[in-house]
C-alpha cells in the first residue's frame, strides 16, 4: 500500500521545535500587561488546560474525525502555551524587582521571581478542576465548543487591556483567531458524530471497544 | 558570484562556487526571510491538516498541503543547513542546539 510521496521528520514522540507558531518580538518591557496575560497560561480558560483537555479526551472519542481533530488541536495549544509564556517572559524580563511591584506583580515576584508559572490573573494555581474529560463524545466536544469561545473572549479582554501596545496586540490577535478556527473544525467533528449516532444499530460508547464490528456505521 | 548567505555562512556547499543557479540558498535571502517563510509553510501545514481532519475528502486541500509540505521539508533541510539545527535530528559535527537564542527570547524575531 502506498503511504505517500515522501520523506519528513520521523522521531517517535512528541518532539521540539525550535520555532514559535508565530514570531513575538515585544519591544517594550511592561509586568503590568504580563500580570493578565498569564491567565492565558495557567488560567481557567488558558492555552495549558486547553491542551490537556483535548489530548485527554482524544483516547475516548468513537470515530476517525474527532480522533484526529482533538490530537492535533491540542497539539497546537501546546504550542499557544509557548506563545503565552513567550509573551509574558518577555514582557518582565529585565524588570527589577521595584518595577514588578509597581505593576502589582510584587506577590508574584514574592513566588515565582522571572519565571513563568501556571496560574490565572488572580493568582491561583492551574488546576484540571478547570477541564472536564467526560468519556462522552457529544459531552466532551461540546464542552470544546465552549472552551474555544471563552478563550476567544479572553483573548478580546486582554486585548482592550492590552490596547496601548501593538506588538502584544498582534500576537493576542493572532491567538484569538486560532480559536475561532478550532471552534469551527470542533463543530464539524461533533456534527460527524451526532450523523453516526442517527444510524440504526450504532453504539457509540467511545474508545475502540470490541462490540462495534458489526456496527455497519464504523466502517470508515 | 556567490549569494549573500553563501557568502556570509562557511557551511554552505556553494559557498564560492562562483555558480549562483545551483545554489538554492539564493535569492539573497536573508536568515529572517527564509525563517518567515518557513513559519508561513508550518502554519499552513498545520491549518490545512485541522482542515483535513474533519474533511479528509478535500483533493484541492490534499494538494495543497503536499505542495507546501513539499517546500517546507526542502526549505528546513535547507536553513538547517546553513543556520543551525531546527529539531534534534539534524545531523551535524558540533552540537549547535544549545546555541542561543531560543525561540521565546527577544529578539529572536
Amino acid at each position: 500500500m502506498n503511504h505517500g510521496l515522501g520523506k519528513g521528520v520521523l522521531i517517535n514522540m512528541y518532539y521540539y521545535v525550535k520555532s514559535l507558531q508565530y514570531p513575538i518580538n515585544i519591544r517594550n518591557r511592561n509586568p503590568r500587561l504580563a500580570k493578565v496575560i498569564i491567565s492565558q497560561y495557567g488560567g481557567p480558560d488558558g492555552e495549558l488546560g486547553a491542551s490537556l483537555r483535548y489530548l485527554s479526551q482524544r483516547f475516548g472519542m468513537p470515530d476517525k474525525k474527532s480522533k484526529a481533530i482533538l490530537n492535533d488541536v491540542g497539539t497546537e495549544e501546546l504550542a499557544h502555551l509557548e506563545m503565552v509564556g513567550t509573551l509574558v517572559h518577555q514582557l518582565t524580563d529585565g524588570a527589577s524587582p521595584e518595577e514588578m511591584e509597581a505593576a502589582g506583580m510584587g506577590p508574584y515576584y514574592t513566588d515565582h521571581g522571572w519565571g513563568v508559572y501556571p496560574q490565572a490573573a488572580a493568582g491561583f494555581p492551574n488546576t484540571a478542576a478547570s477541564i472536564a474529560v467526560k468519556g462522552d463524545p457529544i459531552a466532551d466536544l461540546t464542552e470544546d465548543l465552549a472552551a474555544e469561545q471563552k478563550a476567544r473572549a479572553t483573548y478580546e479582554k486582554l486585548i482592550d487591556l492590552c490596547k496601548d501596545d501593538r506588538d502584544v496586540v498582534d500576537v493576542l490577535k493572532y491567538l484569538r483567531e486560532r480559536e475561532i478556527v478550532h471552534f469551527q473544525r470542533f463543530g464539524e467533528a461533533l456534527n460527524g458524530v451526532q450523523e453516526k449516532l442517527y444510524q440504526r444499530n450504532c453504539y457509540l460508547s467511545g474508545g475502540n471497544n470490541n462490540n462495534n464490528n458489526n456496527c455497519g456505521c464504523r466502517n470508515n | 558570484m556567490s549569494c549573500n548567505n553563501c557568502q556570509n555562512n562557511t557551511q554552505c556547499p556553494y559557498r564560492n562556487s562562483g555558480n549562483n543557479s545551483s545554489c538554492n540558498c539564493s535569492n539573497n535571502r536573508s536568515q529572517r526571510e527564509m525563517f518567515n517563510e518557513i513559519m508561513a509553510l508550518n502554519f499552513a501545514i498545520n491549518d490545512l491538516a485541522l482542515y483535513l481532519d474533519t474533511h479528509p475528502d478535500d483533493m484541492n486541500a490534499i494538494r495543497m498541503h503536499c505542495a507546501y509540505s513539499e517546500r517546507q521539508i526542502s526549505l528546513t533541510e535547507e536553513y538547517q543547513r546553513l543556520y543551525g539545527p531546527l529539531t534534534i535530528n539534524f545531523m551535524s559535527d558540533t552540537w549547535d542546539w544549545i546555541d542561543e537564542p531560543w525561540p521565546w527570547e527577544r529578539g529572536a524575531y
